[in-house]
């Protein structure tokens, strides 16, 4: 380990470990944080942009004369007239380039008006033209287009084998061979993308307010695409409403804000009808699972196959990692865990909270409990009994693995009871299921400064940014913590481009990315002052920070997170509505940073997971090519009314092969294996197995109409 | 969403009058539909009369026993009022299952009764739909149809009326009044106030070009009747009814027999549906759970389902059965199985 | 800003604007914002929504979905909670509107339900929050004045209805948090709404 990665002493910390109450909440509740549609430079104009009304073909004409006699118009912009971008990795991005429409509500046009409702009525008056050619949404079994792609997201190789898993399944004395259904899942974050861009072109300055996940790389890609050097360009993103993945790269959204602010000379916002999210800033994509599992009458794991299908677009290859998580979970030698992906007329795909592990998780958690229920077996004690010494797939042994005690301590606090029958209230099924979480760590290399103030505060700069998670806070609690000071001598300046490059707030690798940076910049600045004597200079004292070398080292242990979530459901065999009673959760994610924002991070997450097991279903529509459910009230994020009483607690885990800080990540690991235990819930309470997402009252109902016939 | 006049009423005539002089206007109360489908494209008035300010927001007594509910009082307004919740808690139980809080605040009676069907593809004007444009083809028959009609449907429409309080409002055998002009009101059945799509699924109801709402007369409750409202829907608030029914049963209490029973399913049908079949079936005779069952499926046994939503039959056997049930103090029979 | 307030117009308040040509498609509306008079010139498809935050700067209230699907856009209308997404402006002639930014009082201090969002950490990406908290205050006020929801039964025909956890989560089922800060809402809005306070804010109380 590098000298950076010892711990922080514990003894010596304030903060750290309490419960800080978020240092912009104030802001928040009295309406004063401005997200990115709320900046109001002088002579604004407002972008509306036209999705394409085919599903696979090519523009042939865009009449824009209605639209441009409109009052207040500015500018239409098609694809024959746009601003020819420079490049880009991500092609989602080359909007307005070309004629061609990948899938429908792909932007074919942005109309741009002084007025917000300038802007809608002139996108609406715009006729464009289209060559449409057949196309096909549905991903299927034996789908002719399906192929195993080189790598699935994350950078995991698609298929991965050890031993011989068919043969030791065809020998095992218990087994099941099960398929589980994923249907497309939506981020939809409160708030939809957005961006205000402002070319000053006397400067010849670049400014963007983007509702992002991390100003870095949007800079980067906005540079690259306007032909700007990187430092003609400067986001900022103080507060972001939400993005669970959506906003990890830049989006449609903002780029064609920054080609309407360089057409029209004028600040321009364009904030995305909520219409529009399904088709343009990404979603989790279907899956169809295939899991065998075999094992021995002990419940000893012999074989593990876990085969995903997956969608991905014609524009780009995502391909959600769902098998990834078999190669983590359980002790096994014969498994293989593979990928193959089929790219449709869809719109593309991309992160949402926990990808892979998410869907990926549901299949293997829920084929635990078939097994289980094939044993004979409490589902605790199947997964304790196959609780592997080392990672499965790579042999390295775990920086820290607790899933057993997770799973123990969750037991004890919802009081299950193993094999629980269930129990009838009048019309009410009611059972309980367990399932188990896991999510790894990852860590990027980042920057930050630390400055020392003669009046003895201090500023310290890191570009992260604080999409609900709490980071302004923690970071902050890091700060005065490795400075030694208490939390209100420290201002912590963030969601800035300007300041040294940093990741996203993604893969659970924030806090642990900027706070390694800011623990550094910190530490550095108090061995300057150490050795400073004397009163500070008027300028004060800097440190800065680069964690790119002790970041990017390879550990030589598999590091991941682990969890167990318990969940209590009602069937209402009257009409097949499934209600949760009670969810708890126990997450083993290293040392818990700010309890307070932790367990608002967990819970978070799990009921982002009772929603996929629920309510949430997306579907594309065959004919026309476009989700079926792009408004809220079609697609069913939970309300409060859904969600009943959810715990999470955690345990304390001593890890030091992480970071300074002795983080996991927490963002994502509270929705992984949610829905799996609900649905094992679910399966306990009617008797029946239902296995394809969400459990709506016309499945439950259809499954209930099917006489009992046992453990199933 | 294109430029549009304003004009606001002070009286029915002057609405009346506005809309007269302003071809293809709308009238706009408390807009949370309307305004929803103008930004939507779906409707694009040319001028708006704003009748929100009208006096007709009274909930009088009428005096045969019965309740006036003018045109403009909001949802939340009928729902919280004493002698609605005392008289007719069917119809209370029914308001609140529906929308938000927020949106009750705003939407009044009459535009409950005149919003339009939730239909993804009405909803979607680059997409067929016969109601928003009569002859471009009903893309839901073959498409996505979960949510749409089992009864009532046409070759041309399968949409469902998406109101809750319309259900309530017809098994309690409600009328709705409709002023046309100065010389020109009338009253319409309110299980009859909607009408089914057939050839002409563009229109949602009975109403004439230009008619205004006024209000809801609702008769006087039958002296020991109960009543029931329940509903099934995909999350457990803020979502429309995949099904739900709302009944009224009056059993002698001599010897238990059903004097008289209103039934009205919601979500299974282009209008509330009343279910004459099984309110025949079931005069004159003892709840018992194996009558009730199968006075219900000689309703809807009529239903004709599409690929997809066949369950709401179950559905909402299920739930009248168990209503019923509730009721007539009997035990459902076995819910859910064939 | 650029709009700001425009020259403040003598109309009567609830007053029929002035559309003297037909085809006009504007009209000055006035408004009481957070206990002020605001008197704009609107075309007539601006929302109630969009009138705060793009012509008022009152940018608090939030845009969601624009379709009443959501609720981040919840505002007090005369006092009662209303998404203010579907509210044509100009409908609103004379109307008292509360924003998140007229709950806490002139010097700064929170309104009850403000503290106890903060203190339960009731809000992670803070976009719901403005629409949670009007709508809890009109939910609050609702309860006070006896309204029903849902989940009361049927017996309870009297009086303020009893805000269990089951209450409050059925009668803030209108305001989507994507956080899932469900859990915190309900016991932050449990918690303030045994503060008589709770019902109230700081500029209504001005006025």
């Amino acid at each position: 380990m590098s000298p950076t990665t010892a711990t922080l002493d514990t003894a010596a910390q304030a903060s750290l470990g309490t419960p800080v109450p978020r240092l912009e909440a104030r802001d928040k509740v009295t309406g004063t944080a401005r997200y990115a549609a709320e900046q109001n430079p002088p002579r604004r104009a407002y972008g509306w942009p036209v999705p394409a009304t085919i599903a696979h073909g090519r523009v042939t004409a865009v009449d824009t004369t209605a639209a441009l006699a409109l009052p207040g118009v500015l500018a239409v912009l098609t694809p024959y007239d746009a601003p020819r971008l420079g490049p880009s990795d991500d092609p989602t991005l080359q909007l307005l380039q070309d004629t061609r429409v990948p899938h429908r509500g792909w932007y074919v046009a942005l109309a741009v008006a002084d007025t917000l409702e300038g802007a809608r009525a002139a996108a609406e008056a715009v006729r464009v033209g289209y060559e449409a050619e057949p196309h096909d949404v549905t991903l299927r079994e034996g789908h002719p287009g399906l192929y195993t792609p080189e790598e699935v997201n994350g950078g995991y190789p698609a298929h991965r084998e050890h031993g011989d898993p068919d043969a030791a399944f065809a020998a095992a004395p218990v087994r099941v061979d099960v398929r589980y259904s994923v249907p497309p899942l939506h981020n939809h974050a409160m708030e939809p993308h957005a961006a205000t861009a402002d070319w000053d072109a006397g400067r010849g300055h670049l400014t963007v307010y983007d509702s992002c996940q991390g100003t870095t790389v949007v800079r980067t890609v906005l540079a690259g695409l306007f032909r700007l050097p990187e430092d003609r360009v400067t986001v900022l993103a103080e507060h972001v409403g939400g993005g669970f993945g959506s906003k990890s790269t830049p989006r449609p959204h903002v780029v064609l804000a920054v080609m309407a602010t360089r057409r029209c000379g004028r600040p321009v916002t364009v904030a995305l009808p909520r219409q529009h999210l399904a088709a343009c800033v990404g979603h989790r994509a279907p899956t169809l699972h295939r899991v065998r599992l075999g094992a021995r009458p002990d419940g000893t794991l012999t074989s593990l196959t876990h085969e995903v299908l997956t969608h991905t677009s014609r524009v780009r290859e995502f391909v959600e990692q769902a098998a990834v998580p078999g190669r983590v979970m359980y002790a096994v030698r014969d498994s293989r865990t593979t990928h193959r992906v089929a790219a449709l007329d869809v719109p593309t795909p991309s992160w949402m909270r926990a990808p892979g592990e998410t869907p990926g998780m549901y299949a293997l958690e829920s084929a635990m409990d078939e097994l289980a229920d094939a044993l004979g077996m409490d589902p605790v004690e199947l997964r304790v009994r196959n609780d592997p010494a080392t990672e499965p797939d790579s042999g390295r042994p775990f920086s820290s693995r607790h899933l057993v005690e997770c799973l123990r301590e969750g037991a004890t606090r919802f009081g299950w009871t193993g094999h629980r029958p269930p129990l009838r209230e009048g019309p009410l099924l009611i059972g309980s299921g367990v399932a188990a979480a896991t999510y790894p760590v990852y860590i990027a290399p980042a920057g930050a400064r630390a400055h020392a103030r003669p009046d003895g505060s201090y500023l310290v700069e890191v570009n992260a940014t604080d999409i609900g998670t709490g980071a302004r806070t923690v970071l902050s609690q890091i700060a005065a913590d490795a400075l030694g000071v208490p939390l209100d001598a420290v201002t912590l300046s963030l969601g800035n481009s300007a300041l040294p490059p940093t990741p996203v707030a993604g893969g659970s690798a924030g806090t642990a990315s900027w706070g390694w940076a800011v623990h550094d910049a910190c530490t550095a600045l108090t061995d300057r002052l150490a050795r400073h004597h004397g009163p500070l200079p008027d300028a004060g004292l800097s440190a800065s920070a680069d964690t790119t070398q002790s970041a990017k080292q390879k550990p030589p242990y598999a590091r991941h997170a682990f969890g167990a979530h318990f969940a209590e459901v009602q069937a209402d065999t009257v009409t097949g509505e499934v209600r949760v009673r009670r969810l708890l959760g126990v997450f083993a994610a290293g040392r818990i940073l700010n309890p307070r924002t932790a367990r608002s991070q967990f819970i978070g997450g799990m009921v982002m997971g009772l929603g996929m097991a629920l309510t949430e279903h997306s579907g594309l529509d065959p004919a026309f090519g476009d989700f079926a459910e792009r408004d809220l009230a079609a697609y069913h994020v939970p309300v409060n009314a859904d969600v009943p009483a959810v715990e999470a607690h955690w345990i304390d885990e001593h890890d030091k092969h992480l970071n300074p800080m002795g983080g996991k990540g927490i963002g994502e690991i509270g929705i992984v294996g949610a829905a799996a235990a609900i649905g094992n819930a679910v399966s306990r309470a009617t008797g029946r197995r239902l296995r394809e997402l969400p459990l709506t009252p016309d499945r439950v109902l259809a499954a209930l109409s099917v006489p009992d016939t046992g453990p199933v | 969403m294109k430029p549009f006049a304003y004009v606001r009423a002070t009286s029915l005539r002057e609405a009346a009058d506005a809309y007269a002089a302003h071809p293809g206007s709308r009238y706009l109360a408390g807009g949370t539909n309307l305004v929803d489908l103008m930004k939507l494209g779906v409707e694009t008035p040319t001028a708006l009369i704003d009748i929100s300010r009208l006096p007709l927001d009274g909930i009088t007594e009428l005096p045969d026993g019965g309740l006036h509910i003018g045109a403009t009082v909001r949802n939340s307004d009928l729902a919280a009022d004493p002698r609605v919740r005392a008289r007719y808690p069917l119809l209370a139980r029914a308001l609140l299952a529906g929308a938000s809080g927020q949106l009750r605040n705003v939407a009044t009676t009459g535009g409950n009764l005149l919003q339009r069907t939730r239909c993804g593809y009405f909803q979607d004007p680059s997409k067929p739909c016969n109601k928003r444009e009569p002859g471009s083809g009903c893309a839901a028959r073959e498409g996505i149809h979960r949510d749409h009609a089992v009864l009532g449907q046409s070759e041309h429409c399968i949409a469902t009326h998406p109101s809750d309080m319309a259900v309530a409002l017809a098994a309690l055998d409600a009328e709705v009044e409709l002023y046309g002009g100065p010389d020109s009101s009338r009253t319409v059945e309110a299980a009859h106030f909607h009408r089914l799509p057939a050839d002409h699924p563009e229109q949602d109801t009975v109403i004439r070009p230009g008619e205004i709402i006024t209000g809801v007369r609702l008769p006087a409750p039958v002296p020991g009747a109960r009543s029931l409202h329940r509903k099934a829907r995909d999350r457990a608030s803020y979502a429309f009814a995949l099904a739900s029914v709302a009944v009224v049963l009056d059993l002698d209490p001599e010897d238990g027999r059903v004097r008289r029973c209103a039934l009205a399913f919601g979500g299974l049908a282009p209008r509330p549906w009343r279910a004459t079949e099984t309110e025949a079936r079931l005069t004159g005779a003892a709840p018992h759970p194996d009558t009730v069952r199968a006075a219900v499926d000689a309703e809807l046994d009529r239903a004709q389902p599409l690929r997809d939503n066949a369950y709401k039959i179950l559905l909402a056997r299920n739930l009248a059965c168990a209503a019923i049930a509730t009721l007539a103090g009997t035990r459902p029979g076995a819910p859910a199985t064939p | 800003m650029a709009h700001a307030t425009d020259p403040p117009a003598p109309g009567p308040a609830h007053g029929t604007p002035d559309h003297a040509a037909a085809g006009d498609h504007r009209s000055r509306v006035s408004l009481r914002v957070n206990g002020a008079r605001r008197d704009l010139d609107l075309d007539h498809r601006v929302t109630l929504l969009d009138a705060l935050r793009e012509h008022l700067d009152l940018t608090g209230s939030k845009k969601g979905c624009d379709h009443g699907q959501c609720g981040a856009c919840t505002v007090l209308v005369d006092g009662r909670r209303a998404n203010s997404c579907l509210l044509l402006a100009v409908t609103l002639d004379g109307c008292g509107i509360t924003t998140v930014e007229g709950l806490a009082a002139p010097d700064g201090a929170l309104h009850p339900l403000q503290r106890a969002f903060v203190e339960h950490d009731a809000f992670q990406c803070g976009y719901c929050t403005p629409g949670q908290l009007c709508s809890a205050v009109g939910a609050l006020r609702e309860a006070a004045a006896g309204h029903p929801s849902h989940v009361t039964a049927d017996a309870a025909q009297a009086g303020p209805a009893v805000l269990t956890a089951e209450e409050i989560r059925e009668r803030l089922s209108g305001n989507l948090c994507r956080c899932g800060a469900y859990p915190a809402i309900v016991r932050a809005v449990a918690d303030a709404g045994t503060d008589p306070a709770a019902t109230g804010t700081a500029v209504e109380a001005a006025v």
